[in-house]
């Protein structure tokens, strides 16, 4: 075991943590003040109720030591970590239990995701039975699938950190929750709480160095690879988005610039081990015009996918998966990419990019239809919760007190 | 007993209340606001591109003091002249009678508690 | 390659990247709530900014000769042989055990760089204009910052080759070249209609001050360049040295006014990591309390005499960061203690080091003044372009303004 290694891998655990309560102030300020608690909730309680499903069978579903259907989905074998290796061999540099401690903090962060599409309607309890199912039957298999030994790791496909497993999972799942439980009664984003917004993109990039760094699962040069190129293009989209804006508004809108750094970390994400810092500034200015570009085409549909999840994460995935295939460089990636002159590798990207959309999209619909007809469930709250807004409703608080009562 | 209520430019409290003090009145209250008058609303961006929408949400200060009637005048001057600016978003001052005032610890009432 | 080296230095940019946003809450905290937004992201959009510049052409005029090549100019400026990141060694660390050149080094001194301009904003905060300042922040960073680094850790004449000033984290080439360019700042960009400090949220500033600390530690732990015991060093001289300025700064607040100020404390405890940024790697425990009480003693005066002033560095940049610096680079010469600096300080009897460090800061000063007050001075000329915003958007505040943002709605329309 080497130590070095454990111990970028221990801190890259906790930043990686960060990342959800981070996510929770992003999606926080962006809601009306009247959800600020729920909202936040709906990330914070994903921390919590994925830990335990992680823990009892999710590692094992995902990254089980055989499989049941092959190439689809790992096994029984490690349910409740039993069987999991704490100290290392000889042959680990680091020991088998962190595996578990940092797939687990990804597992987390993609439900808490999926919640920007459906806040201030969805009802809580609701929720939780959904990110239990759906961890088991949509997040355990992609990731298996990716890194556990599946199919899209056989068939070549470059995903460092989780720009598929991640990402363009929960960007699908965003789509199907937002069908199904409907536009807002008055939809439209009106941030509470502007500084909220940047804290909590603040925290998601610091986090995202462990996501990036720490998926090298080592401390050496690819991690620290990945770490510039993250930082590279998450400010070049940031900027791109800002640019954009004062020529559309003549303003520079903190949402926005806020939103275009999330935009580039996750497109860098699937890139971060496959990309030189001048692809990286390729993939943030990508990301930065495409994905704000998403935003508006898809505010003038019907869909009220509240916090543009899908034009962020899901078109934002979508491109990264592409742009690794791009600008993959051979000396980093192993394989050449569009820019060295090989098409295949773009292509591997494309059809495991497009499978993974397609499959989280469907069974997500299926899950979400089932709760919708169960009694007692269903996904949306009353039309009275809705108005009187879901932090009284839901949770008995109010975000803020400032009167002088007590 | 005049109730005088004020809306007027939030970079204007100090100026104003420093007025008020220098007439001789003693209380008031005052707080933020928001809303609109031939200034219309501000313009937001909206979502996260190139959308605004106007909400009638200019921030203005509105401040509510008691006086006597024989003051009235002395008080009007003294928030118009800490106010105004010649500009569109000036604000207004509302006058209306209010028929008695209880001072609580004392019980004194009418002028005498103002 | 060393794993744990290269460990502690990933999680070192890491907590160095945050400062700034922490920094963007210490400000947005300080200003009135009509300019929050304004606030934060001068900070925050620094961060995007600089990024780019730095792996276009920042690193390579700094420390371009880490990668291949000899100075444009020997001990000013760097080259163009990095420009792009171009060439930068792909092995974090060679076998002499350094990360220069590598990777590391671009990551880590990209995010010195991303604060320093952030923390000049300070100065001018509720009345700059937006545009002109992503602009001045582009020039600022190749015309004053990539040479001063390059003086002081990139080879130059400042630094271990050159005069042999110890500047361990940055107190020359951070606080001193932003306290400096924060005076010319608020000479040009004139004085806020409605002067003063008037903080629209304590909790902001604190919890800004305290994400500012614990960055710090990688700001001072990680200029160590390894895990070592140069590292540790570094991390407890830094709680040290804020903890005995910001108790200082309180102490002095109960004694003038009966009363001990949350942002008073907070900004004690930033004198007190600015002050001992440089002094990291030369001073033992003991030397740390020194300039701690230091920091927050002299900090506290000085703040004091610039508000009589005319000047209006909004935010007191000046006092905290240019003074703070400026004691640090002479405190480092002071308490400077051979068994780690291996230099001797006054308190070993020797004088050399605090002239050293003396005239070095003060070269950096008047430089980083007189080009700064240039490059502002050109842009507030250029039409379309100028410093200042208009009296109504300054009335009105900069959130709407430049931003179409409100920092807090909490009423129930829409």
């Amino acid at each position: 075991m080497d130590s070095g290694h454990t111990a970028w891998m221990l801190t890259a655990s906790a930043l990686v943590f960060f990342m959800t309560p981070g996510l929770a102030f992003f999606y926080g300020g962006l809601v009306r003040a009247k959800s600020l608690v729920n909202t936040i909730m709906l990330s914070f309680m994903t921390i919590g109720v994925v830990s335990i499903v992680w823990t009892l069978w999710g590692y094992s579903l995902a990254y089980g030591n055989g499989e049941l259907i092959e190439n689809f989905i790992g096994d029984f074998s490690l349910l409740g970590l039993d069987g999991v290796a704490m100290m290392s061999g000889e042959e680990d540099s680091i020991s088998p239990l962190y595996d578990v401690l940092f797939q687990m903090m990804f597992a987390i962060i993609t439900p808490a995701l999926i919640t920007g599409a459906f806040v201030e309607r969805f009802k809580f309890s609701t929720y939780l039975i959904f990110t239990v199912i759906w961890i088991t039957i949509v997040y355990a298999p992609v990731a298996h699938w990716v890194w556990g030994g599946g199919w899209i790791g056989d068939a070549g496909a470059l995903d460092f950190a989780g720009g598929t497993v991640i990402h363009i999972n929960a960007g699908a799942a965003a789509v199907a929750a937002a069908l199904l439980v409907g536009k807002r009664a008055n939809p439209g984003l009106q941030p509470n709480n502007v500084p909220f917004v940047v804290l909590g993109a603040s925290i998601l990039w610091f986090g995202w160095f462990g996501f990036n760094g720490g998926s090298a699962l080592a401390a050496d040069d690819f991690a620290v690879n990945a770490m510039l190129v993250t930082q590279i293009a998450a400010g070049t989209a940031a900027t791109t988005w800002g640019l954009i804006g004062l020529f559309a508004t003549k303003k520079i809108s903190a949402v926005g610039v806020a939103t275009g750094a999330v935009a580039g970390l996750v497109a860098i994400t699937p890139a971060a081990g496959a990309v030189n810092a001048l692809g990286a500034i390729a993939i943030g200015l990508g990301a930065g015009s495409i994905c704000y570009f998403a935003v508006e085409l898809i505010h003038r549909t019907n869909l009220d996918d509240a916090l543009d999840v899908f034009a962020v994460h899901g078109i934002g995935g979508i491109w990264g998966c592409i742009a690794t295939g791009i600008f993959a460089v051979e000396s980093i990636a192993g394989v050449k990419g569009l820019i060295s002159g090989s098409f295949d590798q773009v292509w591997i990207q494309i059809y495991t990019a497009g499978g993974t959309l397609a499959y989280s999209f469907i069974l997500s619909f299926a899950i979400l239809f089932v709760l919708d007809k169960i009694p007692g469930l269903g996904l949306r709250v009353s039309e009275s919760a809705e108005s009187q807004g879901l932090d009284l409703a839901e949770h008995g608080e109010q975000a803020v007190v400032n009167d002088g009562a007590n | 007993m005049l109730k005088i209520e004020a809306i007027f430019r939030p970079e204007r409290v100090n100026a104003v209340t420093d007025a008020l003090t220098s007439v001789g009145v003693t209380g008031f209250h005052y707080q933020n606001i928001t809303g609109q008058g031939q200034q219309q609303g501000v313009e937001v961006i909206t979502g996260r591109g190139s959308q605004t929408a106007t909400r009638a949400s200019v921030s203005k200060t509105l401040l509510v003091t008691i006086v006597s009637n024989e003051k009235k005048d002395d008080v009007v001057n003294a928030i118009i002249e800490s106010t105004r600016s010649g500009d569109i978003g000036d604000g207004k001052i509302f006058i209306s009678e209010i028929s008695d005032i209880i001072r609580v610890r004392t019980g004194e009432t009418g002028e005498e508690a103002i």
